[in-house]
C-alpha cells in the first residue's frame, strides 16, 4: 500500500550537482524542500577517506563508487536493425550513484560552451549553407545564448573555485587565457594549477605550430577557498586519484565540497536517501504534476505530494523518468515527430601517444583536470568549408593520473606478456605523454533514447533503450583531428607516435566518456524540445528538468559548466518569474 | 508556496537528533546537520595469504604455473607468483567480483550478441575459472601424457600458453582464448593492484616501474619537472620495511 505524505513546495528528484544546487536555492528561497535520492548518503571523512580513497583496483576497476548495473542499466545498440542487449558491466560510460552523483567521481574540467555553440544550427547555416548540414542530422539552436548564460556562468564557476586564466574579460583578450572564449565578466576565481613537463613540452609545440595553449579549467584547485556559500576547500596535492574516485583532500569541487554543508542546515530541507523515485504524478488532465511516487530501500511505496517538481537525476536516466511518467510525446524515429528522447548525442575521441626518450613524465603525479589545452580545432574557430564536417574538439595534454592497472604503457609490438613484456613495461612507463582531442557529437534522427520492450529493472519498470552509433561527420572529425594531434606530439619530440580515432561501430565496451547528453532537449519550439528555454517542460509546467539532457547536441567539451550554468539560469528563471506566476514561462 | 513553519522546524531538528549514515541499504532521512560520525569508514577487506577460500589445491598449482610464465621472475625482480598473484585471483573469485555481484544479470541471454554489446553470458568469473582450468587439465593429460599444465617445462608452458592467447590451441569445450585473456587481465590486475588485495606483494609490481603508490601528495614532483622520483612506494597498509622495524 502506497503511504501519502504531508505535501512539499519542492520535490527535487536526485542529489548530485544540480539537485543540490536546486535544492539550497529554491529553500533559500523560503520554499520546503525535499530531495530524494536513490543511493546512500555519501561523506568525504566516511567514503573517500584518504585511508581508503587511494585504490585502483576497488574504484577504478571494480567500479566500487559507481552505480550498480544490478540497480539499473540500459540497453544498447547501434540502430534499429539490431536486437538491443542490456549493458550488463559499465564500459563505455560510468553513471555516479548515491548523493554526489557523478559529481564525485568526475575529472574536474570545468568549460565554458562558445557562444557559436548555442547557435549552432544559424551559424552553420549562415557561414556555410544549409547543404552543410550532415545527412539526416537533427542539429538546432539552444534556445539561450552564451551572454545569457555568462552570469550563471560565473555564478557556478565562483561556487566551484575553478582554477584557470581567463583569455577575455569584457571583450579584451588575455595573454595566456583562451582567445576563442566568450567574454567572461572577471578572472577565474583561483590561479591556474602548475604545469607538469609533458604540459610545458606542449605548450611550447603547440605555440610554435600557431595555437593558442592555455591552462584548462579546473575544479581540482591550485590553491585553497572559500567558495560563494562559504565552503571551504583545500589545495590539490596532484594525488592521482581523481576521475573514478572521490577526493579526500576536499580539492576537487562536488557537491559534497561546495552545496551540502550548507545545504543541510537549511531548515526547510531533507533529503530522503535509498529512496527512488519510480514516477512524477500527472493530475487526470495530464497538464500539472502532483509529486512523484518513491520506494525506499525496504521496497515500501510513498506518495510525496508536492507543487514543484525539479528533476535531477543522471541525464539518461531524467529521459527515463519522463518517459516513464507520460511526460512529455515519446519521440519516433520512424516518423520523426515526438520529442522526449530525440537527439541524445554523446563525444567523440581523437589522440596521438607519443613514446619520448629520456623523459621523466612523473604520470602519477596528476589532477583530473590538470592539463594544457588548445582550442584553435573547436567549434567553428576555423573554416570547416575544406573540411566536409561540422563541430570540433578541444586538444589538450596532461597526464590525470599513472595508477598502474589501467596505464602501464608498452610500445607497438610488445609481446601481452612475459619477460620482453616486462622488460618494456618497465622502460617505459615515465616515457609516453599523449595529445588527446574531445570532440562533439551532432545530433541525428537515427540516435535516440526510448524504453526497451524487453529488459526490466528489479521492480519491474523497462530499462531506457539507447540506439545510437557514431555518424560520417564525427568520424571525419576524429580522423582529422587524430592528425593535427599527431602533429603536436611530434613537435614535442616523440620518437614514435601512435594515433587513435573512431573505428568501427559504436562499442558499449571500452570506457569512452561519461558525457551523454540529449533526450530532454531545451530549444524554442515544442515540435522539437522537451523543454522550453528555462528548462521548464512544455508540457506539465510544474516540472523543470536539469542536466545534460536539455543539450540539443554536444560540443566539443565536458558538459559539467554547462549544466551548471543552465541550473543557475533556470533557477532565477523559477525564483524571478515562476514563483510569482507559476504557470509555462514561454507561450507554447 | 508555504513559508517554512516552527512546526516543520521542529520536526526538521527532531529528524536530525536521529539521522544516522547509512550506507547499508536502509532509508534514511537527513536533515539539520551532515549525518557524520567519526571513524565510520568503509575499509576494504585486507587479504591474508594462506590457504584457497575458492580454489583446489590443484587449480591453484595450474594457476602459480600460469602467472609465473605471464610475468616470470626474472632479473628485474619477482614475478606474479612471488607477488602473490594467485592468492589475489582466488580472493577475488571468492568475492563479489567472482559472481557477478552487482552487475545485470537478468535474462534473456541471447546466444549471438555484437562484439560491442559486451558482456552477455550468465557464466560467472568462478565457473568461468573452473571450467577453464578443467579444460586446460583434460588437454595437457590428453596431450603430454598425464602430465598437468604445472609439471611442463617453460618452453612447453609458454607455448601452450601463446597458442591459446593467439586461438591455434583449442581446448576441449572451452574458450581457451577467453580463458587466457580472462587470466592475464586478472594477473595484471593482482600484480598492480595495491597489496591489500593480495597481490603485489612487497610492492613488486609498483617497484618495476616506479609507481610510487598512495602517496596522496605529488606537489613536490610537480613542482620540479622532469626529475627522477626518489621516495619508495606505499601502499595503503604502508611498506614492508616500517612492519619490519622495532
Amino acid at each position: 500500500m502506497t503511504r501519502r505524505l504531508p505535501r512539499k513546495d519542492v520535490v527535487v528528484v536526485g542529489l548530485g550537482w544540480t539537485g543540490s544546487i536546486v535544492a539550497l536555492e529554491l529553500a533559500r528561497a523560503g520554499l520546503s524542500v525535499v530531495a530524494i535520492e536513490r543511493g546512500p548518503w555519501r561523506d568525504t571523512a566516511t567514503d573517500f577517506n584518504i585511508g581508503t580513497a587511494p585504490d585502483e583496483l576497488r574504484y577504478a576497476v571494480r567500479n566500487d563508487a559507481f552505480l550498480p548495473p544490478k540497480v539499473e542499466t540500459l540497453t544498447a545498440r547501434n540502430n534499429i536493425s539490431q536486437r538491443a542487449l542490456p549493458m550488463r558491466r559499465w564500459g563505455s560510460f560510468l553513471p555516479g550513484h548515491g548523493v554526489g552523483g557523478a559529481g564525485i567521481h568526475w575529472n574536474g574540467q570545468t568549460w565554458r560552451f562558445l557562444p557559436d555553440d548555442f547557435r549552432l544550427r544559424s551559424k552553420i547555416v549562415e557561414r556555410y549553407g544549409e547543404a552543410f548540414l550532415p545527412a539526416d542530422s537533427t542539429i538546432q539552436d539552444w534556445g539561450v545564448t552564451y551572454s545569457e548564460l555568462e552570469p550563471h556562468y560565473d555564478r557556478f564557476e565562483h561556487v566551484l573555485g575553478i582554477s584557470g586564466k581567463a583569455g577575455n574579460i569584457g571583450g579584451k583578450l588575455q595573454d595566456g587565457g583562451n582567445p576563442f572564449e566568450g567574454a567572461r565578466s572577471r578572472e577565474f576565481p583561483t590561479e591556474p594549477m602548475a604545469p607538469s613537463h609533458a604540459q610545458n613540452l606542449f605548450a611550447k609545440a603547440a605555440a610554435e605550430r600557431g595555437l593558442h595553449p592555455f591552462p584548462r579549467p579546473s575544479a581540482n584547485l591550485s590553491t585553497a577557498y572559500t567558495n560563494t556559500y562559504g565552503c571551504k576547500m583545500a589545495p590539490c596535492t596532484y594525488c592521482g586519484f581523481c576521475e573514478r574516485f572521490g577526493c579526500a583532500n576536499y580539492s576537487k569541487a562536488s557537491p559534497q565540497t561546495c552545496v551540502l554543508p550548507v545545504l543541510v542546515r537549511e531548515p526547510n530541507f531533507e533529503a530522503r536517501t535509498e529512496c527512488e523515485v519510480t514516477k512524477v504524478n500527472l493530475a487526470p488532465d495530464g497538464k500539472q504534476a502532483t509529486g512523484v511516487t518513491y520506494v525506499d530501500a525496504a521496497g515500501e511505496e510513498f506518495e510525496q505530494p508536492a507543487d514543484l517538481v525539479i528533476v535531477c537525476a543522471y541525464a539518461i536516466f531524467n529521459v527515463r523518468l519522463l518517459l516513464l511518467s507520460g511526460i512529455g510525446k515519446p519521440y519516433d524515429p520512424q516518423r520523426n515527430e515526438g520529442v522526449v528522447g530525440r537527439n541524445y548525442a554523446y563525444q567523440c575521441g581523437a589522440g596521438a601517444t607519443g613514446f619520448f626518450e629520456d623523459t621523466k613524465f612523473n604520470p602519477f603525479a596528476g589532477a583530473g583536470s590538470n592539463a594544457t589545452a588548445a582550442d584553435d580545432y573547436n567549434s567553428d574557430n576555423f573554416d570547416h568549408g575544406p573540411h566536409g564536417f561540422v563541430g570540433g574538439a578541444s586538444m589538450s595534454c596532461g597526464h590525470s593520473n599513472g595508477r598502474p592497472i589501467l596505464y602501464h604503457p608498452t610500445p607497438p609490438g610488445t609481446p601481452a606478456w612475459g619477460s620482453k613484456w616486462k622488460r618494456a613495461v618497465r622502460d617505459t612507463y615515465q616515457r609516453v605523454a599523449g595529445v588527446g582531442a574531445q570532440g562533439s557529437v551532432m545530433s541525428y534522427r537515427g540516435n535516440y533514447l526510448d524504453l526497451d520492450p524487453t529488459y526490466k529493472d528489479p521492480l519491474g519498470r523497462p530499462l531506457m533503450r539507447m540506439t545510437f552509433d557514431f555518424q560520417d561527420n564525427e568520424r571525419k572529425l576524429s580522423a582529422w583531428m587524430a592528425l593535427r594531434c599527431e602533429e603536436v606530439a611530434k613537435a614535442m619530440g616523440a620518437k614514435q607516435v601512435l594515433t587513435g580515432k573512431l573505428t568501427g561501430p559504436w562499442s558499449t565496451v571500452p570506457y569512452q566518456t561519461t558525457h551523454n547528453t540529449g533526450g530532454a532537449v531545451m530549444g524554442s519550439d515544442p515540435k522539437t524540445s522537451v523543454l522550453n528555454r528555462y528548462l521548464q517542460s512544455w508540457d506539465v509546467p510544474n516540472v523543470f528538468v536539469m542536466g545534460a539532457s536539455a543539450f540539443p547536441q554536444n560540443a566539443g567539451y565536458n558538459p559539467t559548466g554547462t549544466v551548471g550554468a543552465l541550473t543557475y539560469w533556470a533557477l532565477e528563471a523559477i525564483i524571478g518569474k515562476y514563483l510569482k506566476s507559476p504557470g509555462a514561462l514561454v507561450p507554447a | 508556496m508555504t513559508r517554512p513553519t516552527r512546526r516543520t522546524l521542529l520536526s526538521a531538528s527532531a529528524t536530525a537528533a536521529l539521522a544516522v549514515p547509512v550506507t547499508s541499504g536502509k532509508a534514511a532521512t537527513i536533515a539539520g546537520v551532515l549525518p557524520w560520525a567519526p571513524n565510520a569508514v568503509t575499509p576494504p577487506e585486507a587479504v591474508t595469504p594462506g590457504g584457497w577460500r575458492y580454489f583446489t589445491p590443484e587449480e591453484a598449482e595450474a594457476i602459480d604455473a600460469i602467472v609465473a610464465r605471464l610475468i616470470p621472475a626474472d632479473d628485474l625482480g619477482p614475478g606474479a607468483k612471488e607477488a602473490g598473484c594467485t592468492v589475489f585471483i582466488d580472493r577475488q573469485l571468492a568475492g563479489p567480483y567472482g559472481g557477478h555481484d552487482t552487475l545485470y544479470m537478468e535474462g534473456p541471454f541471447p546466444a549471438d550478441p555484437l562484439p560491442q554489446q559486451g558482456v552477455q553470458s550468465q557464466v560467472t568469473p568462478r565457473q568461468h575459472y573452473r571450467a577453464g582450468l578443467a579444460a586446460l587439465a583434460a588437454y595437457c593429460k590428453a596431450t603430454f601424457a598425464g602430465k598437468g599444465f604445472a609439471a611442463l617445462d617453460t618452453e612447453a608452458q609458454d607455448k601452450l600458453l601463446a597458442g591459446l592467447e593467439s586461438n591455434a590451441v583449442k581446448l576441449p569445450g572451452a574458450d581457451g582464448r577467453a580463458f587466457f585473456a580472462a587470466v592475464l587481465g586478472n594477473t595484471m590486475e593482482g600484480f598492480f593492484a595495491d597489496p591489500v588485495h593480495g597481490g603485489n606483494r612487497d610492492l613488486a609490481g609498483w617497484k618495476l616501474i616506479g609507481f610510487p603508490g598512495a602517496r596522496y601528495d605529488y606537489r613536490d614532483v610537480i613542482a620540479k619537472p622532469n626529475q627522477a622520483y626518489a621516495l619508495p612506494p606505499v601502499g595503503l597498509q604502508g611498506r614492508p620495511d616500517w612492519r619490519n622495524k622495532p
